[in-house]
């Protein structure tokens, strides 16, 4: 099995501690992984914002990059949800469809393909989980609180197992941040409003760091939680599966 | 006014905000406590939205055998092409009776066809009977939600508006003093009433009947007391079979308000002896809607709210925001639909979030379509010059790596060595209340690169 890591460009340019963590982990699991080179996007920035017309060639090269692997991984539901769903604007290719079946979330892929959950990691932290929006209700990695299923969750089966850890409930479990790619500056406002009740949930619930599958919407409430001074750390769901404190 | 504008003037008022948010997710939390108690909930939403599917697909015989059976039962059915005709139709029946007061149940339909101004221009009072519908038309304000039309209203508010309009006392928002005095007020305007005019909540092809639902026997007093009840329902509110009223019913109530069952769920078959019933069955748009095939599933709605009190944006910018007869997400798939320019703020005004699409009780993909119209609104409506031209480089530096790893590191240079006063300037809007992140050392490719070097 030779797994391919697709690191977001937000990622790759600002968070590259993000991808480190996800490298070592799936490294650390025994999985045979590489980095192809040369890889931009997913392209759904500019599908979100209507272009994705304009998106066709980042597509493109992103099955160019990943078409020879068995499995793609990336630390980022959304933008695998972006591959998975919105890749039907290029032509089908037998590539392109593999392509889109085999990218997966981080945790789906740690915990639905390797079937690992206890991953040796230690964490004596408070910690509430952001189950972003794209990974919950894109890609199911758990139940949604709108929908009369069974509860479970990709995120809580892994982090239940890391040691130390203590795992908090929120008043209000799976709210979108608000984050939502441009929605964030072209409504700032309600944007920022979104953002700053979800915070607070956290507050209120005793949780000490924040973590999620989704590092953008992570980047927005750690923007407001450093604007305002908040007594509270982001850290993204690689970062802490992968410490050993 | 777009509505990222709207909203943003509606937090100007942050405690308003917050408010307004709490009383919406109440009702959502109600709702789930009642969709809890249902076993099979999600297979009752896929029977709804099934038994939509083929009602939208076979709507021509469906409206055919109903208008069919409805006129075997007495009533008299009309069809109005547009808002226009509606109107008159409407208008040339209380005519026929020299019906010069009306009484109105909530109906979404005869405010998307603006028929109250278009009566009262013509010397008709209507009076909206539904408290919340009555507030706002007290305030000369559309409804902001479609099943709690004055829930941008605190009971202060309210209070001030009835001292005002009905010459209350002062309570200081007393509800039960406030809704006593409301009950006065249109217990009179019952009795005065010439005609009475519905919606329809669902129309039921095999038997010609059709059942509106009030939480507050409004409709039911209406139409019991006038001598004429005419009924306006959009032509999607058609179901296969009386049968079919258990699924739907059962669906709409939790969905919309948390309640087991709206308290009237009055089924309307035919006139009373000596009486008159009509039913104006409206299309206005909604073949058109019908025929865009990635918007069909729209009409699909039972118009329930679920998707508005869910929604983590109308709670926090109010449904006025939406400047549409329909606000929230739902609102925002049909009205591009009518307009798609005056309308086209609208899709972006989610984040796309998917809440909707799974709190609604006839699965309609309302994230999927607000995506769809985004790419359809950017090509049909002018778009500013500078987006457009900016989109077009973003895609192109994106499709080629090199640039793409220059500009990644130009962008990182200037994060690092710009001050952090103009990087949170106002010009970008990013950083007017959030900071940007702390960037250090090396890219991740660069990492990586030095890493397997090694």
């Amino acid at each position: 099995m030779k797994v391919g890591l697709f690191i977001p460009c937000y990622i790759n340019q600002l968070y590259p501690q993000v991808g480190i963590a996800s490298l070592e982990l799936l490294e650390k699991l025994g999985v045979d992984v590489e980095y192809p080179l040369g890889q931009t996007c997913c392209g759904q920035p500019l599908g979100n914002s209507g272009y994705e017309d304009d998106s066709k060639g980042t597509c493109q090269l992103f099955v160019e990059n990943f078409k020879n692997y068995d499995y793609i991984v990336g630390p980022s539901g959304s933008c695998v949800y972006h591959v998975k769903k919105h890749f039907d604007i290029l032509e089908q290719t037998e590539d392109v469809k593999r392509v889109r079946e085999n990218t997966y979330e981080l945790c789906q892929f740690i915990y639905q393909v390797l079937g690992k959950t206890d991953l040796g990691a230690s964490f004596p932290h408070k910690v509430g989980i952001h189950k972003s929006c794209h990974g919950l209700r894109g890609l199911r990695l758990g139940s949604c609180s709108e929908r009369m299923d069974p509860h479970f969750s990709t995120e809580e089966n892994l982090l239940k197992e890391v040691k130390g850890l203590e795992l908090k409930t929120l008043n209000r479990a799976d709210e979108c941040c608000g984050f939502g790619g441009t929605f964030s500056v072209f409504e700032e406002a309600i944007s920022v409003k979104m953002g700053k009740d979800r915070i607070q949930d956290h507050i209120d619930s005793d949780v000490e760091v924040i973590t999620g599958a989704d590092h953008s919407c992570l980047m927005h409430l750690e923007g407001l939680i450093n604007r305002n001074k908040q007594p509270l750390k982001v850290m993204h769901i690689a970062e802490i599966l992968n410490s050993s404190i | 006014m777009a509505h990222a504008e709207a909203a943003a003037k509606f937090n100007e008022n942050e405690a308003k905000v917050n408010w307004h948010d709490k009383a919406l997710w109440f009702v959502r939390q109600k709702r789930d406590k009642q969709a809890h108690k249902i076993q099979g909930w999600e297979q009752l939403r896929d029977y709804a939205s099934a038994l939509k599917a083929n009602v939208l697909s076979n709507l021509d015989n469906y409206l055919v055998q109903f208008e069919e059976n409805a006129k075997k039962n007495g009533v008299t059915v009309h069809w109005a092409a547009n808002a226009e005709e509606h109107n008159k139709i409407v208008h040339s029946i209380l005519q026929k009776h020299n019906a010069k007061k009306i009484v109105k149940s909530k109906s979404m339909l005869t405010e998307e066809c603006h028929l109250n101004p278009f009566l009262e221009a013509n010397d008709i009072e209507v009076i909206d009977t539904d408290l919340g519908e009555r507030i706002v038309q007290l305030a000369q304000e559309p409804p902001s939600h479609i099943v709690l039309p004055a829930i941008h209203k605190t009971k202060e508010e309210v209070d001030e508006l009835f001292q005002e309009h009905l010459g209350t006392k002062p309570s200081g928002g007393n509800p039960e003093y406030l809704t006593r005095e409301a009950r006065k007020h249109l217990r009179n305007k019952f009795l005065q009433a010439d005609a009475a005019i519905t919606g329809v909540n669902f129309a039921v092809a095999d038997t010609g009947g059709f059942v509106v639902c009030t939480n507050e026997g409004n409709a039911d007093m209406g139409a019991h007391l006038a001598k004429v009840h005419i009924a306006c329902m959009g032509m999607e509110k058609l179901i296969p079979q009386e049968k079919h009223l258990g699924i739907f019913l059962r669906l709409l109530a939790r969905s919309a308000t948390g309640q087991p069952i709206t308290t009237y769920s009055s089924y309307f078959n035919k006139p009373e002896e000596g009486k008159e019933m009509h039913i104006v069955i409206v299309d206005n748009g909604r073949t058109e809607q019908l025929s865009r095939e990635d918007f069909r599933r729209s009409l699909h709605c039972i118009r329930c709210g679920a998707c508005m009190n869910t929604c983590p944006i109308y709670r926090r910018s109010g449904g006025h925001s939406y400047d549409a007869t329909i606000p929230g997400p739902i609102g925002s798939i049909l009205s591009p639909g009518k307009d798609l320019t005056k309308h086209s703020s609208l899709p972006f005004a989610s984040t796309l979030c998917g809440s909707c699409s799974d709190v609604c009780p006839v699965k309609i993909n309302i994230h999927e379509q607000l995506y769809k119209w985004r790419q359809i609104i950017v090509k049909d409506v002018p778009q500013p010059f500078v987006k457009k031209n900016i989109m077009k480089a973003v895609g192109s530096i994106l499709a080629k790596p090199k640039t793409y790893d220059f500009v990644g590191k130009s962008t990182r240079f200037m994060l690092k060595n710009t001050p952090k006063s103009l990087i949170n300037s106002k010009i970008n809007t990013w950083g007017h209340a959030r900071d940007l992140p702390e960037v250090k050392g090396d890219n991740f490719e660069e990492w990586y690169k030095k890493k397997t070097e090694k």
